[in-house]
């Protein structure tokens, strides 16, 4: 759980520098986008780079998943009868949400991947031309496409916030202190990180990015 | 007080088992919880029908019998309390309290509101011990040990073993028990000799035991009626990566 999570944070986080390049323009965007299919040449041939880092990615989420259903199947057989006085709830609402709150992000990014990626629900969809595609998906008058960017940030956001600090505990993070340092490092990551990633459609909404 | 109190009543391990009502009237706020079962009980008694059977032993917090879900709460509303500590003032009159027994596979209802806890000796079993002659008392002073070791230690000692960390937990985990005894014994160096083989016998007894796993959540540590914290869970972890990146979990190796 802890190590597949922390492949995929990285990932987020350069997902997020480079989302942030939209602030840079048009061409440079686009270019950017451009350089990812061309890292590694000539050493690799074209795409190649890309194509290792979504396989691993790849085998980073399918292992993740399989290690959460694996903890959520032995949860369902540990208590075989259910309480009937629902369990009052004294501890953190990240670390309650973790298991629909992960099939939310994968729906999420299954879509993500359909619209800016292949670009089949994009109503641009230019492969060439990836800054025309963000800026077309996040359009004031598809709001909607912005709300469920949002909702599902927000998601992330929460699954950061347990998940970084109980990849931590999981590591071996054992002292009182070192626990208070922990929660707060994954709560401040947590909300840098969704930052990060929201100003992007609230630039095109707003105008900022057009 | 005038209560209503809806218990689980269950004849045996093979019985179905369902909610029942009972009022219970003039209790005094100053009586215990059990104090509170054992006048239900008298009555039950009086009238010919079967009392509601309840662990308990100390009645004073130290045995870690008494194992009561009360209103979806282990142990009770009042933290760092076992339910035989916990006193009606808790409650007000006119109140409907639902109590339970723990649920978890790993404790099986013997009847009513006792569950088996055999578990938890199983896990113990498996390397909360330490080797050492036994005989007359060996000097106190021949063995420094550091402060704040034995601080978190003597925190860790303080596990009575209840189970109330399983009942709360979401995922049914037996890890903050697991956490208290390994570390009680790891932060000591009367607990070197075993501590790798210890750690991992120790969470394999868990697992084996039909226990669920970790995810670090932290309903255990608000229900513990000893203040065992959640870093404690921590410690087992980085024993346990130690004890498997050096091949320590096999005697002899
Ligand atoms: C507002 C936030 C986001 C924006 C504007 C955004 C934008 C983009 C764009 C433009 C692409 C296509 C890049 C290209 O083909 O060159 C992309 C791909 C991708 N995004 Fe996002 N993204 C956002 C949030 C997220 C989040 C939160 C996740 C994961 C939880 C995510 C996961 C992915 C994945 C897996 C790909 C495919 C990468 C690949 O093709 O190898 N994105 N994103
Ligand atoms: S850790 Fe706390 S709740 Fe769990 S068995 Fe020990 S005393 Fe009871
Ligand atoms: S009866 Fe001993 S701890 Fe409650």
């Amino acid at each position: 759980m802890a190590v597949t999570g922390i492949l995929l944070v990285l990932f987020l986080i350069l997902h997020m520098l480079g989302n942030l390049k939209v602030f840079t323009g048009e061409t440079s965007f686009d270019h950017y986008a451009h350089w990812l299919r061309e890292i590694g040449t000539p050493l690799l041939p074209s795409t190649w780079y890309l194509w290792i880092q979504r396989t691993v990615l790849a085998v980073a989420v399918l292992a993740h998943i399989g290690a959460a259903t694996v903890l959520s199947m032995r949860a369902h057989a540990a208590r075989p009868v259910p309480y009937a006085h629902r369990r009052k709830i004294h501890v953190n609402y990240a670390a309650r949400t973790m298991r629909w709150g992960g099939v939310i992000i994968l729906l999420f990014v299954i879509y993500h991947i359909l619209d800016l990626t292949t670009g089949h629900l994009n109503p641009q969809g230019d492969p060439a031309n990836p800054y025309g595609n963000v800026v077309a998906d996040f359009a004031p008058e598809r709001w909607y496409v912005t709300l469920f960017y949002v909702l599902a940030l927000v998601t992330l956001g929460f699954h950061l916030r347990h998940g970084a600090f109980s990849a931590f505990r999981s590591l071996g993070q054992q002292t009182p202190k070192g626990e208070r340092r922990a929660r707060s490092a994954a709560l401040v990551f947590a909300v840098v990180l969704v930052a990060g990633y929201l100003v992007v459609p609230f630039a095109v909404l707003t105008g900022l990015v057009a | 007080m005038n209560l209503t109190l809806r218990i689980w009543r269950q004849r045996g391990p093979e019985d179905k088992g369902r909610m029942v009502t009972y009022q219970v009237d003039d209790v005094s706020p100053d009586m215990s919880f059990l104090e509170m079962l054992d006048v239900l009980n008298e009555r039950l008694i009086l009238q010919g029908e079967e009392p509601v059977a309840f662990d308990h032993d100390c009645r004073e917090g130290i045995c870690g019998m008494c194992s009561l879900m009360i209103n979806g709460e282990a142990h009770g509303p009042q933290r760092g309390t076992t339910a035989c500590q916990l006193h009606m003032r808790q409650f007000s009159d006119g109140d409907t309290i639902d109590i339970e027994p723990w649920r978890a596979r790993a404790f099986p209802v013997v009847k009513d509101l006792v569950v088996n806890r055999n578990a938890f000796d199983k896990i113990i079993a498996a390397g909360g011990y330490i080797t050492a002659p036994t005989g007359s008392a060996p000097e106190a002073h021949s063995v420094p040990v550091a402060k704040n070791n034995a601080d978190a230690a003597f925190e860790s000692a303080a596990c009575i073993g209840c189970g109330a960390c399983v009942a709360a937990c979401p995922n049914g985990s037996g890890m903050l028990f697991t956490a208290a005894k390994v570390t009680q014994l790891s932060l000591l160096p009367q607990g070197q000799p075993e501590r790798y083989t210890r750690v991992i016998g120790m969470v394999d007894a868990h697992d084996e035991a039909g226990f669920g796993g970790c995810t670090n959540i932290g309903e255990c540590a608000a229900a513990c009626p000893k203040g065992i914290p959640l870093n404690t869970i921590g410690r087992l972890n980085r024993d346990y990566l130690k004890a498997t990146s050096k091949r320590a979990g096999t005697p002899g190796s």
